[in-house]
């Protein structure tokens, strides 16, 4: 058992990482905050030509020829990033719809009730006729919703779609503990840093031991791939997230509050996710039937 | 990243399990909590059948994953845990062997692995708990021996002990972490009073230790003199890494029977306490995963167990509290019956959060040791 990532998976993660710190940095994060709804399909091509949405494609397609881990990780950096884009819909349509796998085409698909970035996607998966738009929570993630009627509730989630949901997540608590411990060592008060006051600083390790617990789980439902380790991955991603972005957002204090400060876009985008592939409530159900099988 | 283990392990997990099989039922009935001699002689008996089946040193010689392999079939099987040669195998043992001269590891390990001789830890004071540092039982040199008086408390097995890995002051005068040395005392010298301390779960767990001019030969000594943090030290690292393994496997065999209760009585239909259990085994599964890849952490540096045992210790021991809490719920107004499984247990898991460090100083670790915050009030 060597429960550890491989020197090609370290390698595969660092790549990532460098990449959208090169085309997806501070100023490329605020610039579309302040361009709602549009996608950067140059930035999308660039995903694409990285092998982002090919990552799990067999090389005899076109592919990488990697595994879910692999996905695991650079979704984990794109939740890092806090990347913007229907990311795990056109990863999951590469090979089934054509361009996805190179960043040519945008796929969005509907989602219980709600679709992300349905105007900007070339092809929706789903039926998603007679959705209406939403003023989203989100300024980083276009939203529609589709009418009651048509939509098809919970229970029909691609296991594999709620654990890249669950890696972004884990991203997501790995930025905001950047962020948070960043914040804690250079804000002083009262003659010294804010993290050296125990308050403070138990915060900041609540949210690491959430994100450490966060990150066996997804990795470890990377491995099995088994539905019962999925859902408990993303319990304890969406936990890690958004708890992380609260607690970073309280570490921030007054500055936490702004509009300037990225910790909201974080914790928002942590809500939209959670909200993906039924919620919690499905996984919670499916690992309680899992106890009792 | 992988889960799997190798043919070796497999084989060494199928041996295991064969010899559970067998030597189990052979296995004399369990003795009542407060019978402490029956207890002693129940636990020590264990270890002598896995002495002579050549399993007793698997907590030190055997490889990180061997160990993992061993702690989860031994819970599963339902055998017994490592009771009161906690101490000895988990603790005193294994700082002997890092720490001890020749002379002392011929002398003191191989009682502990053939299952004769009991060891109890005295390290916390009344007035030195989380603050361990600041321990003030004075320790005098007169010829060959120290000379030992002041008081230790939160014993486990001190009555039934037969060594106590004692930490004494040496210096007072220097900073405190640095005027303290590691003693090994034989708990039949002269001067020694221990009185059992009544917990909360209504049993005599642990006990006060009181030392009046304890005589402790000099060659009793672990490391150098007023070196005994460092050698502690080493001592702690290994009481956070493997430690709770077998209580995790534990854990989720409750988790099952909880769920099968609720089915039973009817409270399963209730979706808020079914979605309950979904929640804590999400939590019992990712716990058995932050084990795997502390056991693997560990194998990649050599052994060693890093400070992801904190992360682990932290999480669990809320999990744990957690879990006997939904019991309660799931066992009804049963939950106010001391006879009922579980009731004793919820009891037993409030100490998780305080014993071994708690939660309070893990934080305090996590924050300044893996994220690297400032040290301050």
């Amino acid at each position: 058992m060597r429960f550890q990532l491989t020197e090609d998976q370290k390698a595969l993660r660092a790549g990532m990482r460098e990449l959208l710190e090169r085309r997806f940095g501070r100023e490329a994060l605020r610039a579309a905050v302040d361009a709602p709804g549009r996608l950067d399909r140059e930035l999308w091509r660039a995903l694409g030509d990285a092998g982002f949405f090919a990552l799990r494609l067999p090389e005899a397609d076109g592919g990488v020829g990697l595994g879910l881990p692999e996905a695991v990780l650079a979704f984990e950096e794109a939740g890092r990033a806090l990347l913007p884009g229907p990311l795990a819909a056109t990863h999951l349509a590469a090979g089934a719809v054509p361009g996805a796998a190179t960043g040519e085409t945008v796929v969005a698909a509907v989602d219980g009730e709600l679709v992300e970035w349905l105007e900007a996607a070339d092809v929706v998966r789903g039926q998603a006729s007679g959705a209406v738009a939403l003023r989203s929570l989100d300024p980083l993630t276009p939203l529609h919703r589709t009418p009651a009627a048509g939509a098809t509730g919970t229970g029909t989630q691609d296991p594999v779609a709620v654990l890249l949901t669950a890696a972004e997540q884990l991203g997501t608590a790995v930025r905001v503990g950047e962020l948070a411990v960043q914040h804690a060592r250079n804000r002083t008060q009262f003659g010294q840093p804010i993290g050296a006051f125990q308050a403070v600083k138990h915060l900041c390790a609540d949210l690491l031991v959430r994100t450490e617990t966060a990150r066996v789980a997804v990795y470890a439902a990377a491995v099995t791939a088994d539905p019962a380790d999925i859902a408990a991955a993303r319990l304890l991603a969406d936990e890690a997230a958004v708890q992380g972005a609260r607690d970073c957002l309280q570490v921030h204090g007054g500055m936490g509050f702004t509009w300037e400060a990225d910790v909201h876009l974080h914790l928002k985008r942590a809500w939209v996710r959670a909200r993906r592939g039924g919620g919690s409530t499905e996984s919670e159900e499916l690992l309680a039937a899992r106890l009792v099988a | 990243m992988d889960l799997s283990y190798t043919p070796e392990e497999e084989d060494f997990r199928a041996r295991l399990r064969d010899w559970l099989a067998k030597a189990l039922p052979t296995l004399p009935a369990k003795p009542s909590p407060a019978d402490w001699p029956g207890r002693r002689a129940y636990d020590l008996g264990w270890q002598r059948m896995l002495y002579d089946a050549g399993y007793a040193d698997v907590h030190w010689d055997a490889s990180p994953t061997t160990r993992l392999i061993f702690l989860e079939e031994t819970e599963r099987a339902g055998a017994p845990y490592v009771g009161a040669n906690f101490v000895g195998l988990l603790h005193a043992g294994p700082t002997v062997a890092a720490e001890g001269t020749a002379e002392q590891r011929a002398r003191w390990l191989p009682p502990i692995l053939r299952g004769e001789e009991v060891w109890c830890q005295g390290f916390s004071e009344p007035g030195a708990g989380s603050d361990l540092a600041a321990l003030r039982t004075r320790a005098w040199r007169d010829g060959d021996d120290y000379v030992v008086s002041g008081s230790k408390i939160w014993t486990s097995h001190a009555e039934v002990a037969d060594w106590c890995e004692l930490l004494v002051r040496t210096d007072p005068d220097v900073p405190k972490h640095k005027g303290i040395t590691w003693l090994a005392m034989p708990m039949d010298a002269d001067g020694i009073t221990v009185r059992p301390l009544r917990t909360l779960a209504g049993s005599a767990e642990f006990a006060e230790v009181f030392l009046d001019e304890v005589r402790v030969p000099a060659g009793n000594r672990v490391g150098a003199e007023n070196d005994g943090w460092r050698v502690t030290m080493v001592t702690l690292s290994f009481e956070r890494g493997t430690a709770f393994v077998g209580e995790v496997v534990a854990c989720r065999r409750v988790l099952a029977e909880l769920a099968r209760a609720a089915r039973e009585n009817g409270c399963w239909d209730d979706p808020v306490l079914r979605r309950r259990l979904g929640r804590l085994e999400a939590e019992f599964r990712a716990l058995w995963r932050l084990t795997q890849w502390n056991v693997s952490e560990a194998e990649a540096n050599g052994g060693v167990p890093g400070a992801g045992g904190s992360v682990f210790k932290l999480r669990y021991s809320h999990a744990r509290q957690e879990l006997y809490d939904t019991a309660a719920d799931v066992l009804g107004p049963a939950a106010l019956d001391l006879d009922r499984p579980w009731v004793l247990d919820r009891l037993s898991a409030l100490s998780y959060t305080i014993a071994a460090g708690t939660s309070q100083i893990q934080r305090n670790i996590v924050a300044e040791r893996i994220l690297g915050l400032p040290k301050g009030r």
